[in-house]
């Protein structure tokens, strides 16, 4: 059954994330871990290779992951980015925002919940990773 | 003595374990010995506390008294606003606090 | 004043009710304090040493008199009949029920208000100089730039757990009104050689355990790249700041420990990987907000005399009132430190007066102050005796603004439970003692500011007179500072040594100010004295 919170197309990769050091050091691997003080810049070499980059959130208020996620995005990765850890419903929007496209929380989160969570508001007044346009905007056309 | 302070989930507003319950009056508190981290979580999990934490008191002849200033402003209210207070008749009530 | 858009109601609107939602859930059990509390507080909600408190945001310090008819609704619907001005412009209510707290903030968003990011470690109010739209000496007004960045800065996905809160002050005149080089970020407009409009930014300021006036970090950037700017010092400040320890996790810890140079550095090299990406906020959405700051429909012809003859009211006049742009007008200071009340409170029935003053002398714009007063900043001069009068019949009209019984006082520990030390009876013994109008005039500006605890949300750290409440060995103990500013000659005040217990430090501000009488030339301020023969002559008479 495809996991509910995870919003891409395509396949999961399946190989188990290792750590940024290890991933840069193993030429073949394509899922990487990263933790708060990692600089995801370094990734972008492999981008060709890369599928998936978890992003850990040992404590839901460190909120580096959301720095991390961006700078992926805006460095133009693609791929799957999973928020991991300490998740929870409320923070669901503004990962969603920064680029995540996948979520494992530690507890599990009510679908419908997401859903709701996701579509909370109407508007937004940034531009973020996602593509919503801003209302500044949407003010001038 | 060991008493236990938090506030009420809904309303804020200050309360202490009496024994069979919360009090807003300090005076009802009750000595909790060394149970008083079980009694929180017990309570906390039961939403009938939010923010409780164990304070150290003294049973004086006039009743239960917080030893720290903070705790005593906790049970009477501001001493620049005694009309807001517990005790907003009572002109000395601000002595006890100090 | 800005006028919120179809947008701007539709996202207060939203927040509303996914705090609604949010509360609901708080109180089912469905989420314990820990996942609450920064939900909470990111909607302004503090639990508090008797109650929960509300602060509602008040954007730049500007209100028209609906929203503050609101704002006396709230106090006697929800509260105790009461508000409180804080230092950085909000207002704060103590006696909030959680259950009621989403329907307040319902009720502020019917006038376009909210309480969204007013605590917890958020993006916060961003303030400004109280007399922004009034003063001769502005470049421009500088709340169409604020309320600019107010929407970039609500909601940001990216930056919305941050290592701590992070805090914007603005200014756009040379007499710095709004302490800018106290915050995380202050920005002081400015033109330059060729007339284009920019700011200086300066980054890492603050008080608290570790106090430190901001340096510059950009002379000069372009205005219209703002956004992209503020962009890349709040990322690097979220990457690179401390996650370790509570009390250092503010930006200026980075920038002291990076250095000024290397944190600039940081910055520039942030801005430049985002600048590609990233559209700054185009000049028609400025243009689009900054019309909402045209100068209102003042008269023209009006004279410019008012008549002294009541010596009350030239009093008042001569402390409380300062010059206007326009001529015929005037700005008004309306003191909340009436002697022996607590500073920056305000009744219910006392704001229902403001707003009805707002409404018929001001051109329907009313200001808070970072020194918990209120500004009516377009009062006709012929309409200032008038306004004095219904000022002074209901307790708002102390002729003090910047003297020495207009103290600058946090609640203290009769209302936080994070402080140490009660600071409101410290202000109102003080402010006894010099009630005397003679003397407060012949102290002239003497701004004394006292903070409950080490947090500082007192400023004690930028007061002439400074004043420190702490714990030692479980009693209150205060020590006293001195030489702080938090103008544009901002400057840290310094410990004068040991502490005081509470009638010890009223004795020792008055051998302070006994000293600067003693020894002043003709036209120092206590501030002047103090710079001028520096800090032992002072220890020297508090001490012996």
């Amino acid at each position: 059954m495809a996991d509910p919170l995870r919003f891409r197309d395509d396949e999961p990769a399946d190989e188990p994330a290792v750590t940024l050091d290890a991933f840069l050091d193993q030429p073949d691997a394509v899922s990487v871990r990263i933790e708060g003080g990692d600089d995801v810049r370094k990734l972008i070499p492999a981008f060709a290779r890369l599928r998936l980059v978890e992003i850990d959130f040992p404590r839901f208020r460190d909120g580096r992951g959301y720095s991390s996620a961006r700078i992926l995005r805006e460095s133009g990765y693609t791929g799957e980015i999973k928020a991991v850890g300490d998740v929870l419903l409320d923070q669901l929007l503004f990962m969603r925002r920064c680029g995540f496209d996948s979520f494992a929380p530690d507890h599990p989160i009510d679908p419908a919940a997401a859903e709701r969570a996701f579509n909370a508001y109407p508007a937004v007044y940034q531009q973020a990773a996602d593509g919503e346009v801003p209302v500044w905007k949407l003010r001038h056309g | 003595m060991k008493i236990i302070t938090g506030n009420d989930l809904k309303t804020g507003a200050v309360i202490w374990w009496a024994g069979d319950g919360w009090s807003p009056h300090v005076e009802d508190s009750v000595d909790v010995g060394e149970t008083g981290e079980t009694l929180l979580a017990r309570e906390t999990a039961a939403l009938r506390v939010n923010g409780g934490y164990v304070v150290e008191a003294t049973q004086t002849p006039e009743g239960i008294r917080p030893d720290h200033i903070k705790e005593r402003i906790r049970a009477l209210g501001p001493t620049v606003r005694l009309d807001l207070s517990l005790k907003p008749a009572d002109p000395t009530a601000g002595d006890w606090v100090i | 004043m800005y006028r919120y858009d179809q947008y701007d109601q539709a996202i207060v609107d939203a927040r509303v009710a996914e705090f609604r939602d949010q509360v609901a859930r708080r109180i089912a059990g469905e989420m314990n304090d820990d996942q609450f509390k920064p939900l909470r507080l990111k909607n302004g909600l503090y639990l508090q040493l008797h109650a929960y408190m509300l602060r509602v945001a008040i954007p730049y310090g500007t209100l028209n008199s609906k929203q503050v008819r609101k704002l006396a609704h709230i106090a006697r619907t929800y509260d105790r009949g009461y508000g409180h001005i804080t230092t950085r412009q909000n207002i704060q209510y103590n006696w909030i029920k959680l259950e009621q707290a989403p329907d307040i903030l319902a009720e502020l968003a019917t006038v376009e208000m909210h309480a969204i990011q007013t605590s917890g470690e958020s993006i916060r109010n961003i303030s400004a100089d109280q007399y922004a739209g009034a003063a001769a000496d502005e470049i421009c007004d500088p709340r169409a730039w604020a309320e600019l960045l107010r929407q970039y800065t609500t909601f940001h996905p990216e930056f919305s757990y941050l290592p701590r809160k992070f805090k914007i002050a603005i200014t756009a005149a040379d007499d710095d009104r709004a302490a800018i080089k106290l915050h995380d970020v202050g920005l002081k407009i400015v033109r330059n050689a060729a007339g284009e409009l920019g700011f200086e930014v300066y980054v890492g300021g603050g008080m608290g355990r570790t106090p430190f006036v901001a340096p510059l970090i950009r002379p000069f950037l372009p205005a219209d790249r703002i956004c992209s700017y503020l962009e890349a010092v709040l990322r690097v400040w979220n990457r690179h700041g401390r996650r370790d320890n509570i009390h250092k996790q503010r930006i200026k810890i980075l920038v002291h420990d990076l250095g000024g140079e290397e944190f600039t550095r940081q910055v520039e090299a942030e801005w430049q990987a985002i600048a590609p990406q990233m559209d700054d906020i185009p000049m028609k959405e400025f243009d689009r907000i900054a019309a909402y700051f045209t100068p209102p429909a003042f008269e023209t012809g009006l004279s410019d005399e008012i008549d002294l003859s009541d010596p009350d009211f030239a009093r008042w006049v001569k402390h409380n009132v300062h010059a206007h742009k326009q001529p015929g007008y005037a700005i008004a200071t309306i003191s909340l430190k009436a002697i022996g009340e607590i500073p920056g409170d305000i009744s219910a029935d006392q704001i229902d007066v403001v707003a009805d003053l707002t409404e018929r002398y001001s051109l329907d714009d009313l200001r808070a102050t970072h020194a918990q007063n209120l500004v009516l900043p377009h009062v006709r001069k012929s309409d200032l005796y008038t306004v004095w009068q219904i000022l002074r019949d209901h307790d708002l009209a102390t002729a003090s603004l910047d003297l020495v019984t207009d103290i600058i006082a946090c609640p203290g520990l009769d209302y936080c439970s994070l402080a140490n030390a009660r600071s409101i009876p410290i202000a109102q013994k003080i402010a006894d003692r010099f009630a005397a109008y003679d003397v407060q005039n012949d102290l002239g500006e003497l701004k004394i500011k006292i903070s409950g605890c080490i947090n500082a949300c007192g400023h004690h750290h930028v007061g002439h007179i400074g004043i420190l409440g702490v714990d030692r060995k479980g009693t209150e103990n205060y020590q006293l500072l001195l030489g702080g500013s938090g103008a544009e000659d901002a400057s840290l005040g310094k410990i004068t040594g040991p502490g005081f217990d509470e009638d010890g430090i009223v004795d020792a501000v008055g051998r302070t100010i006994d000293k600067y009488r003693a020894i002043r030339a003709d036209g120092e301020r206590f501030l002047d004295t103090y710079r001028r023969v520096g800090f032992e002559p002072f220890k020297e008479a508090i001490y012996g």
